[in-house]
């Protein structure tokens, strides 16, 4: 995938590969323009192309490659197989129409169901996401919701079509920490009651560690590890994942300075030859300025693009 | 809502008080004798004169004589013309043809501009946005009387002779739609501009990526949740340009040879009868001032935002 602007290429993508099963979480993890929200919208087929385009690659969603669809079809898995929901529910929620008009269009225009049909289930939706009053605020436009009510209405929107893959684009980062927090549950109890494979975008990783199964680090349009949650925690494979944790505030740690990473994400017209992590790594030598590192498995589907992975595992 | 269409309503009678009294104050206050050239070669009778004052309450001050043409416009008297004409009756039989050609005008420039602007709005840069950015500066830049004599004479007998271009004295909407076209055509190419923008700020909105990742086909995409939004300014617009189209007719009617409101004006004008001239403009003004009323109100009916204390 690669942005093609006037600053010239920008691959924002190279060589991502994951994968999502039913009743799973995937989190995919990284800083801003890290491309995590790119791969999402290139999942979807959202994206604006120009600039994007699609050079080579794969999406299989239920075996068959998405990319080789024709548009129609692609519609067709939108909200139906795929469904997404964004960051900002306020811009991302039309603002003249009501949330029950924007729930039921769905229903309306895809299952062809009738008008008190249609609300009906909206209703039932609404009240899914533990909206309260939820007959009454269905005729509510977005402005009138909450910051939180409204990422519980998106959400409801999304369940409409009875998706099996969920893709949350940071749902919680414009939402308060409580916000958040209910947000984040209601989104793991929804996915344990309908065993709906969930995408999950975000660059917390206290979000991540308490819903995700896996986890994917981005850098640079690339995935640098893929782990299960718990050994990435206990033990990063990546400086990269290694130096995130580290970033992290902990209780036992009160009073010493945080760490941070030095220096900025790099620019992805411009990435550094080698390892793209190299301007900014702590345990950098000279290989990692010339050589791009392939990707070493680690065992229990765990794999990191670092050319010292194994020596970064053994010692976490 | 209810409380504040009442305000509205009621700020409405300062500004109509006050914008009627100026017009009367510009017509009725010139130092010059109204009667100059009434009477054809020789000055008016006294008997005449003296009968016309009294009428028009010239020997009144000027404030008093606003408040008496005031209290006869309540009772739905405009009064009569120095020859004896009813400003009323005139008004009536022209005032139908101008509001059908102004209705004409705004369907013509809402159905026109509109298409264009959102047809180029989504697709920048192409042939089509080209043609339309030159042509509808082409028509902004053209004194509406040029459009007008041209089109007249290369549509009419004269020229291809595609329609007959002359306007009866009781036009049929037929008749109409070349001035219409005329008429309407400086504000189509700020609708066609308007839209055009508007679409362009609002196709990459959130609310518009999130229409395409529910799946909704593209006609839904564009005409339900891109144009809704897109067409709030644009509506707003339309609704006062109808009150601009009704002065803005002056021309148009002169090229046409049509019999509206507009030429009533000119001729009153013209011929110095200020009766004519304030009994018009006031009617212009009321237009004017109930289309902001209700473009206001549409406001908060196509922006639910929006909403009035």
């Amino acid at each position: 995938m690669e942005f093609r602007t006037r600053d010239g290429v920008a691959k924002v993508l190279n060589g991502v590969s994951y994968h999502v099963s039913a009743g799973e979480t995937l989190a995919v993890l990284g800083e801003s323009g890290s491309g995590k929200s790119v791969t999402a919208q290139t999942i979807m087929g959202i994206l604006d192309t120009p600039p994007g385009f699609i050079t080579n690659g794969s999406i299989k969603f239920r075996g068959e490659d998405l990319l080789t669809q024709s548009a129609e079809e692609r519609r067709q898995v939108r909200g139906e197989g795929i469904a997404m929901i964004f960051q900002d529910a306020l811009s991302a929620l039309n603002p003249v129409f009501t949330i029950g008009f924007q729930i039921e269009e769905q229903l309306k225009v895809r299952r062809g169901m009738s008008k008190v049909d249609a609300r009906k289930r909206a209703v039932e939706l609404l009240d899914q996401v533990k909206i309260p009053n939820a007959k009454g605020r269905v005729s509510d436009y977005p402005h009138q919701f909450s910051g939180g009510m409204r990422q519980r209405a998106m959400i409801a929107m999304s369940l409409a079509l009875d998706p099996e893959l969920l893709i949350a684009d940071e749902p919680t980062t414009a939402l308060d920490v409580t916000v958040q927090a209910q947000i984040m549950d209601l989104l793991a109890e929804i996915q344990k009651e309908r065993d709906m494979g969930m995408i999950l975008i975000t660059h917390d990783l206290g979000v991540v560690a308490d819903v995700a199964d896996r986890i994917s680090v981005m850098y640079a349009g690339r995935i640098v590890e893929h782990a299960d949650v718990y050994e990435l925690f206990r033990a990063p494979g990546h400086p990269y994942t290694e130096s995130l944790l580290e970033s992290l505030p902990r209780v036992d740690l009160r009073g010493q300075e945080l760490k941070t990473i030095k220096g900025l994400p790099p620019s992805l017209t411009n990435i550094p030859p080698g390892c793209p992590f190299n301007p900014r790594c702590p345990r950098v030598f000279d290989r990692c300025s010339t050589e791009v590192p392939v990707v070493h498995n680690l065992g229990m589907g765990r794999t990191s693009r670092c050319h010292i992975a194994e020596e970064v595992v053994a010692r976490g | 809502m209810g409380r504040y269409v009442l305000r509205r309503l009621l700020q409405l009678i300062p500004v109509f008080l006050g914008t009627t009294f100026l017009i009367y104050a510009l017509v009725w206050a010139i130092p010059q004798d109204p009667f100059a050239g009434k009477c054809g070669q020789r000055p008016c009778d006294p008997a005449y004169i003296a009968e016309m004052s009294q009428k028009l309450n010239l020997n009144d001050p000027l404030v008093i004589q606003y408040f008496k043409y005031l209290g006869n416009l309540l009772v739905g008297d405009f009064g009569t013309t120095f020859n004896g004409v009813s400003v009323g009756e005139q008004i009536a039989t022209s005032w139908p043809i101008t509001l059908k050609m102004g209705i004409i005008a705004l369907i013509i420039e809402a159905v026109i501009g509109i298409v264009a602007g959102v047809l180029t709005g989504l697709r920048k840069q192409g042939f089509l946005d080209n043609l339309v950015l030159v042509s509808t500066l082409f028509l902004i830049s053209l004194p509406v009387f040029v459009t007008g004599f041209v089109l007249r004479l290369y549509l009419g007998p004269q020229g291809f002779d595609l329609m007959d271009t002359s306007v009866s004295s009781d036009p049929t909407f037929g008749e109409l739609i070349l001035p219409g076209f005329v008429l309407g055509s400086l504000s189509m190419a700020y609708v066609a501009r308007l839209t055009r923008s508007s679409i362009v700020e609002n196709r990459r909105a959130d609310y518009v990526r999130t229409a395409i990742a529910k799946g909704q086909p593209q006609s839904r995409v564009v005409g339900i949740h891109l144009l809704r939004n897109s067409l709030i300014p644009v509506i707003t617009f339309l609704g006062t340009d109808l009150g601009s189209l009704m002065g803005g007719a002056i021309v148009t009617e002169g090229v046409f040879n049509i019999n509206g409101i507009g030429g009533l004006i000119f001729r009153g004008i013209q011929e110095k009868e200020g009766i004519m001239v304030t009994g018009i403009v006031t009617l212009l003004v009321l237009v004017y001032l109930l289309m902001s009323l209700i473009v206001d109100l549409l406001y908060a009916v196509l922006d639910p935002r929006i909403r009035y204390e």
